[in-house]
């Protein structure tokens, strides 16, 4: 767009064009020096200002308009939402098998109210530490959404609340992001990071590569981690897609307790490292 | 095919089963079967009737909104010249409307709630009053929810004051689903490349299919997917002609050796097609209703709410292949051209999917060139409002109305551009414009969000100001990969491509990815829709309201 120097000069530019007869002039005649029509450049007049009115008002009921028009500028303005399972699995692991899920369902558009569970626990045994979280989620950028809400625990550990703060979305090169950090009513500091990245193979088929890390400014005894670098995971699950929504899938999956939690659990008799063949199912509606 | 073909229990289990994926309505005595094309109604006085049924595709039925009990509903056939009165009755239980997609009329009978009149409340009626001044082909369609999406829609064919009748076939082309759009509209907004089933694979790297590896983690840097072609693909879409889906086909006869006007509507909600009848060349003799100077191509892009006249004259006695295939190469809509009756043609396979490339992303670097280029760069475009729903900016939008459309580059035969239309007379407006409009179209691909300047109608209830009568440039910048056909009712306006006083008129431009597109125009009063034809783009807000006024009633703007 041009900027108007002088809104004199471009009135008085403009002015002439308003003087002369639009439409079904003679064509002036054509040299070939002379752009015609379409060929020639447009001038810099002004643009006018807007009106605060609606035309049709003058031929139908005000109110009417009114009315109609706004229901056209809610049209498309969702609200949408969905369910999302990312993890839901079955963990072999040596006699130890144990399961795991996490998902998510938001509702809204462009900021999105969510809510998201995870946990694990033993097979045969009680749930070992599972959560809910509930944030308001803003978009900060075309990729990337800025979170914030609380977390409830709840299993064998003491069932703590925690305030969250996130950022989550997708990272050059196709890569899902989820950075949280945590504040509990304890006033213990914690954060986890999660990156993954879906690899098409063919059309039904996706590889996920995942990993998480779990860090804690101090111990964290309902989730039974130590300080520092308290556990990390890596994953590679290829999964079918029978649909989009539909996916069922198999992988392997690593864990380490580095650290204050590996002594941890090997106090319990635990091990501090473990790997284990996953099953599992991926999807959403 | 007829209605009773159809096993009514299949129909009832087919319609339960498209309930349970959110189609719309059950089927039941009082869901009507739509016929498939309407008859011709022509006259001063004309009555048009929306309900809502199931339109059988290929023998199965799919929730539809029918205007006189057919999709497409009746062609208006109507004379140049004449005056005409159109009722309209809303049988459904939302609001609806109709508008005159291409027709010069006065704004109020342009049939757009909330723009240029209230709509048409469920079970109410409403009559359109206005002088036929133009000739053409043109067509007709709901303006309301997702009426067009699901059947609400028809053709317009206006003769000439003096015409001569030719020997002519309407092809509306149109894509309809299985399921309700609104589950189409939920999918994108959780996945926006839900419909793009040939996306790009490792199985096609390791082939040598599709781009290699170096290109790949380019685009992936960029968080894009050059095989993003359609938002809604042939996964979920059928593609029609005249309401028959592409098993069934439509057949039209034809004399060898006479030409055949076929008349074709790009009625589709959300579907680039490309068009070709394999062993016949394409004389293109009108675009959206107006004439141009007979130009003889071997394909065409059109697309959504554009009309193309073909001339054709098939030479032998054989049935020949009308092909109408989605841009992205997942489907086909199917018609044939035969002497007699029963006639079979052989349609050729659905090609390759094309892939996008750098100029559809706004960024044709000259080769050698040491220029950096960012992908989202606000400042080269200050007037868009940056922010979540903007993922890119052209860092240089080259003017495109030369290029064929996606993947019709290099193709070895005739692809018509917008270079080739020349209007058969010249314009009838042919001052230079006095001043430029430059309008971005903007969204967030993966946010499946679409905008103008980078902001949705909602969020922008400032309509785009011009005065009555003022000679006008409209520059449209595509900052998104993908095409959008853009519509500004109740006009023609004169497109710039180097055509001098013969520009090709037209009430619908395609812009292409990472492209310009520029068109002169003279405004007429009143408030005009103007926005994206693809009808989810429109939906989502790639809209805005040309407001028209006086230009005594206009204070200029402060510089």
């Amino acid at each position: 767009m041009r900027r108007l120097a002088f809104i004199a000069l471009t009135l008085a530019c403009a002015s002439p064009a308003f003087a002369q007869d639009h439409a079904h002039d003679a064509p002036p005649a054509a040299d070939a020096a002379d752009p015609v029509g379409t060929d020639q450049p447009a001038g810099s007049a002004s643009a006018p200002s807007m009106a605060h009115n609606r035309a049709a008002d003058r031929y139908y009921d005000p109110v009417a308009m009114a009315r109609a028009e706004a229901a056209m500028m809610r049209e498309g303005g969702g609200p949408y939402g969905a369910a999302v399972l990312d993890l839901a699995e079955y963990r072999l692991n040596r006699g130890r098998d144990s399961y795991e899920w996490e998902g998510e369902g938001w509702v809204g558009d462009l900021n999105r109210f969510v809510l998201r569970s995870r946990g694990e626990g033993e097979v045969g045994q009680k749930l070992d530490h599972g959560e809910v979280e509930a944030a308001y989620s803003r978009a900060l950028t075309p990729w990337w959404n800025v979170q914030a809400g609380v977390r409830q625990d709840f299993g064998q550990g003491p069932a703590r609340t925690h305030a969250m703060v996130a950022l989550e979305g997708l990272a050059p090169y196709r890569f899902d992001v989820l950075a949280q950090a945590y504040l509990s009513d304890r006033g213990e500091v914690s954060a986890r990071l999660e990156v993954s990245a879906d690899q098409r193979i063919t059309r039904k088929l996706v590889l996920q590569p995942r990993g998480e890390v779990l860090l804690a400014a101090q111990d964290l005894p309902g989730q039974r981690l130590g300080a520092g670098l308290s556990s990390a995971e890596a994953g590679l699950r290829l999964r079918y897609e029978f649909t989009r929504k539909f996916a069922p899938y198999v992988g392997v999956n690593w864990e380490w307790l580095p650290g204050r939690s590996g002594d941890l659990a090997r106090l319990r008799g635990d091990s501090a490292n473990s790997r284990g063949l996953v099953l599992g199912l991926h999807g959403w509606f | 095919m007829t209605l009773s073909d159809l096993d009514r229990r299949t129909l009832l289990r087919a319609t339960g089963a498209a309930m349970l994926l959110g189609a719309g309505w059950p089927a039941g005595a009082s869901q009507p079967l739509f016929a498939q094309g309407g008859a011709a109604l022509s006259g001063e006085e004309i009555t048009l009737t929306l309900s809502k049924g199931h339109l059988p595709i290929d023998g199965k039925p799919a929730a539809a909104i029918a205007i006189n009990g057919s999709v497409p509903g009746p062609t208006l056939r109507l004379k140049q010249g004449q005056q005409l009165r159109l009722t309209v009755i809303n049988e459904l239980d939302e609001d609806a409307s109709l508008h005159w997609h291409g027709l010069l009329l006065p704004f109020q009978m342009d049939g757009v709630p909330g723009v240029s009149f209230p709509g048409i409340p469920p079970r109410g009626r409403f009559t359109y009053e206005f002088p036929v001044t133009q000739s053409g082909t043109y067509w007709y369609h709901s303006h309301s929810g997702f009426q067009e999406l699901m059947g609400a829609y028809g053709a317009i064919v206006i003769e000439p004051a003096e015409g001569m009748p030719a020997a002519e076939q309407v092809l509306v082309l149109s894509d309809h689903a299985f399921v309700h759009p609104a589950h189409i509209l939920h999918n994108l907004k959780q996945d926006s490349d839900y419909y793009n089933r040939q996306p790009s694979t490792l199985q096609g790297l390791l082939q040598g299919q599709g781009k290699p590896l170096a290109e790949r983690l380019g685009w992936a840097k960029m968080r894009m997917d050059p095989g993003d072609i359609s938002d809604v693909s042939g996964a979920v879409l059928r593609y029609l002609v005249n309401g028959h889906g592409p098993q069934e086909g439509w057949n039209a006869l034809f004399t060898p050796g006479q030409p055949l006007r076929l008349r074709v509507i790009n009625a589709a909600g959300m579907s680039f097609f490309n068009l070709r009848i394999p062993g016949l060349p394409l004389e293109v003799i009108a675009a959206d209703g107006q004439d141009v100077r007979p130009v003889s191509v071997d394909e065409l892009q059109i697309g959504p709410g554009e009309t193309y006249d073909l001339r054709v004259t098939p030479p032998d006695s054989r049935a020949y292949a009308f092909v109408a295939e989605s841009a992205d190469r997942s489907g086909m809509a199917r018609a044939t051209l035969a002497p007699a009756a029963g006639m079979k043609a052989e349609f050729p396979p659905l090609r390759p999917r094309p892939l996008l490339t750098m100029k559809d992303m706004g960024m044709d670097m000259p080769k050698g060139s040491s220029m950096k280029m960012t992908m989202r760069d606000g400042s080269l475009a200050p007037q868009v409002a940056m922010g979540p729903g903007v993922d890119m900016i052209s860092a240089m939008p080259m003017d495109r109305t030369g290029d064929p459309g996606v993947g019709l580059d290099g193709l070895g035969h005739r692809v018509l551009t917008y270079h080739d239309l020349l209007a058969l007379n010249p314009m009838p407006d042919t001052r230079a414009p006095e001043r430029e409009v430059e309008v971005h179209l903007t969204g967030s691909m993966e946010r499946y969000m679409w905008s103008m300047d980078g902001k949705t109608m909602r969020s922008a209830h400032d309509p785009l100001p011009f005065r009555t009568g003022e000679r006008v440039r409209v520059t449209l910048v595509n900052d998104t990969m993908m095409a959008h056909p853009i519509h500004l009712h109740g006009h023609l306006f004169d497109l710039v491509t180097g055509q001098g006083l013969h520009a090709p008129r037209k009430h619908t431009v395609t812009v292409q990815p990472g492209g310009k597109a520029s068109f002169d125009v003279t405004p007429e009063p009143g408030d005009w829709a103007f926005h994206c034809h693809l009808f989810l783009h429109m939906a989502m807000g790639m809209m805005r309201v040309a407001q028209v006024r006086p230009a005594k009633d206009m204070q200029v703007h402060p510089a």
